[in-house]
């Protein structure tokens, strides 16, 4: 953000050093960084700061729950590629943000949280809604402030921000006592800016690790390109279609880094790990050669460790150190920002014939190809699969996605095909449930213009659903599908594949979401059959408000392929053709 | 494998916190750390030994960079370096078996820094094995030793060195080869005054 910043803040109102309360330079820091919009809730001890609100040509949006403000946040920012903000009060408004921040947290995702904390008298007194924030948070922000003084409000969101976006990014928590926020102190924005960002010695692309990357591009026969979250968080999808394109190296993407290259790519093989297609999971066992860019090799992605693409030699390409040779070990290790370590790559790298492994790949496909969901007609059965890839093509897949957790996150991976970066907004890292329907706020309120669909299910939808509020309140055109299938469902298939179909505590139990979406004034529908779906997203589209469609779909259906727990990669449990539950060629 | 970190950290609230709480969620037990003023003005100096992993080294380290707050870190490992620690040791001792005590730290090359009519205090520096040396003799007595206090270990590297952030920060960058130092000095019970 730096000289834009730093500009708007030129020309923002308080461009000459003056006085200002706390409160105040609060919000004259925003509005400096280039802030319009933030997300929060209000409370004793971040009053003073509200009570300032009204100077500020920042938008406030009030949430119902602080967990749904940090969400909006992280919404917000994967979104639009800006930093998010969240308020909230003292004690339990600043731990309600926890699991919204440690989201962020596990997804690299540039997000300031400010709370407001008792007077610095009384901070470690048990006062009233006094809870030790920056303790709380210490493990799940990429970094937090502790702030008593009112001169230093400025030059520590300041800083915050810096910290939010540089590197790998990740959420910042600023914690401002209510002295602090009431004392006045002279507000320059230009003298708050932090100092240059410190040199980090283990960022290290060298000559020769570029040579040996080229080298082993070269001499590959079977490569695959690892693409993660690091390519739309480096804006380095220009960069990775050059390398794929050059190579002929076909693309398997995580689940973050769906978007970042588009899925109508003819190199473009879909998402890895868990629940990625056969095919894929295969291509990355049988390479030789891994070029990972952007990603962490997390466990849902590689399986089983000691049995993970054992064949391949390795190219890391990743902006943090800490992530080298974690989980798999590198050959290569080009630890610097990616689209300036491709920018290098690249013209090492000459054009090669990639037509032998292509083909294996593609012949690899045949079964896996024919039993997929979206190759068969209508059973009369509703799958979730089915309402997902015609939400997708009924949408021109051009709207963006938020989902919550569980089977329906999974069914969206595969079904709904993201051309666009930053179009799929999903909790991959903490798999936090309740994150859609906030999320999603954040997105919309971000890209207005954008036509934006919650996928949740129907235990997710329910941990935040209060948000519908915001949403009427907003005045928000976003439409929800919830894929209704009477169980937490992903639970419940761990429990069929693993704990001998033991549905203990997986049924569910929930309100008429149609009923309840009404009560807050928002329309619905609900749809038992897929010869309804079409004209009821179509429904969903055209009407000028929130729309909500509760999608009662099969209840036992199960994600497929997929990769058990602690088993290698290769080794998938894959979609049965027989069980009636199932779509198969039986359901013709 | 035993690794020895040596940080440069922000002088502030909090710090010691964020380094310590690193360890704790790597379920890594820290067994020595001590921390002061630096040569630089607002940065103080750690040294931090621990027993983990030799491949935990490099990302314990890369981790350890990515508290905005620590500004240097330098896995020590196997280079050649001095390491000291410092202990206060209290015994009982009355004037009959006084002359015993001072025979014992004249061998230790320790110092005797308190006298009472019942008890003295030991000061000792030296490498960790020279101060177990002192405590074990000092055992040998059933209740003579009354309270020991280490500091744990503080340790730099031999020679001219110099890192990159320290030389990015604007510290002296003629990087001189190491001299050849006898390894086996590194545990000698000599001291510098």
């Amino acid at each position: 953000m730096g000289s834009n910043a730093d500009n708007q803040a030129s020309n923002a109102r308080h461009a000459t050093p003056t006085p200002l309360t706390g409160a105040e330079i609060v919000w004259a820091t925003l509005v400096g960084e280039g802030v319009t919009d933030v997300f929060g809730y209000p409370g004793g001890a971040i009053l003073p700061v509200y009570d300032a609100l009204r100077k500020f040509p920042i938008h406030h949006t009030l949430v119902r729950h602080e967990q749904g403000a940090a969400h909006m946040a992280d919404g917000y920012a994967r979104a639009s590629g800006k930093v998010g903000v969240a308020v909230a009060t003292s004690g339990p408004g600043a731990t309600n943000l926890v699991t919204g921040i440690a989201t962020a947290m596990l997804d690299s995702i540039p997000v300031v949280c400010i709370t407001g904390n008792v007077s610095s008298k009384v901070l470690g007194t048990d006062a009233f809604q006094e809870v030790d924030i920056t303790g709380i948070t210490l493990p799940v922000t990429k970094h937090n402030f502790l702030v008593s003084k009112t001169e230093d409000i400025a030059p520590a969101l300041r800083l915050a921000f810096q910290i939010a976006q540089s590197g790998r990014p990740g959420p910042v928590l600023v914690d401002i006592t209510k002295d602090a926020q009431q004392g006045t102190a002279i507000f320059d924005f230009a003298a708050a800016k932090p100092k240059a960002y410190r040199p980090h010695p283990m960022l290290h692309v060298d000559e020769a690790g570029l040579e040996k990357a080229a080298e082993l591009i070269r001499n590959s026969k079977q490569p695959v390109i690892l693409a993660g979250h690091g390519i739309s968080e480096s804006g380095a999808m220009d960069q990775v279609r050059a390398l794929a394109e050059r190579t002929q190296i076909p693309v398997a993407l995580t689940l973050l880094g769906l978007g970042a290259f588009p899925a109508s790519h003819p190199l473009n093989l879909g998402m890895m790990g868990m629940h990625g297609e056969v095919w894929v999971n295969d291509a990355i066992q049988n390479a030789d050669l891994l070029i990972a860019c952007g990603m962490r090799f997390d466990d849902r992605v590689t399986g089983k460790l000691a049995s993970y693409a054992t064949k391949a030699k390795k190219i890391h390409i990743e902006i943090d150190p800490a992530e080298i040779n974690k989980n798999v070990k590198a050959d290569v290790a080009l630890v610097g920002d990616l689209r300036e370590v491709l920018e290098e790559l690249l013209p090492r790298i000459a054009g090669r014939d990639g037509t032998a492994w292509l083909k294996t790949i593609a012949a690899s496909k045949g079964e896996s190809a024919v039993h997929d969901i979206k190759n068969l007609p209508d059973s009369g059965h509703l799958y979730a699969a089915h309402v997902v890839h015609d939400l997708w093509r009924l949408t021109a897949g051009e709207a963006i996605v938020v989902t919550d957790v569980g089977q329906h996150q999974m069914w969206e991976a595969q079904y709904f095909h993201h051309e666009e970066p930053r179009s799929l907004v999903t909790s991959g890292g903490l798999g936090t449930m309740g994150f859609a329907l906030p999320a999603a706020i954040g997105a919309k309120t971000a890209r207005p213009a954008k036509e934006v669909w919650v996928i949740a299910g129907d235990g997710g939808f329910q941990m935040t659903a209060a948000e519908l509020s915001t949403i009427v309140q907003e005045g928000l055109k976003i439409n929800i599908a919830i894929i209704n299938n009477g169980y937490l469902g992903m639970v419940r298939q761990w429990q069929e594949f693993f704990y001998e179909r033991n549905y203990e505590s997986t049924p569910l139990v929930s309100p008429d979401f149609v009923k309840l979406a009404d009560a807050h004034g928002i329309a619905g529908l609900a749809v038992k059959t897929r010869s309804e779906v079409e004209s009821a997203v179509t429904a969903a589209r055209k009407a000028p408000g929130a729309f909500l469609l509760n999608f009662m779909v099969e209840k036992e259906d199960s994600v497929y392929p997929m990769i058990p727990v602690g088993s290698a990669l290769h080794e998938m449990i894959r979609r049965p053709g027989k069980n009636p539950l199932i779509e198969s060629s039986k359901d013709n | 494998m035993k690794h020895t970190f040596v940080a440069y950290v922000e002088d502030l609230p909090g710090v010691l916190t964020r380094v310590a709480s690193l360890f704790r969620r790597l379920n890594i037990n820290i067994n020595s750390l001590t921390v002061g003023r630096s040569e630089r003005p607002g940065l103080s100096r750690l040294t931090l030994v621990c027993e983990a992993s030799a491949e935990a080294g490099d990302r314990i380290r890369a981790s350890l960079f990515k508290l905005e707050n620590v500004v240097d870190v330098d896995d020590i490992a196997q280079a050649p370096s001095v390491t000291r620690e410092l202990a206060l040791i209290k015994v009982a001792a009355t004037p009959r078996n006084r002359a015993q005590i001072f025979d014992l730290v004249e061998v230790f090359r320790a110092r005797i820094v308190d006298l009472t009519s019942e008890s003295l205090m030991i000061e000792m520096t030296g490498v960790e094995s020279k101060i177990e040396g002192l405590i074990e003799v000092l055992r040998e007595d059933e209740g003579r030793i009354l309270e020991i206090c280490r500091s744990g270990k503080m340790t730099m590297r031999r020679g001219h060195h110099t890192s990159s952030v320290l030389k990015a920060m604007g510290a002296g960058s003629d990087e001189r080869p190491l001299p050849e130092i006898d390894l086996a000095d590194e545990h000698a019970a000599v001291e510098p005054d």
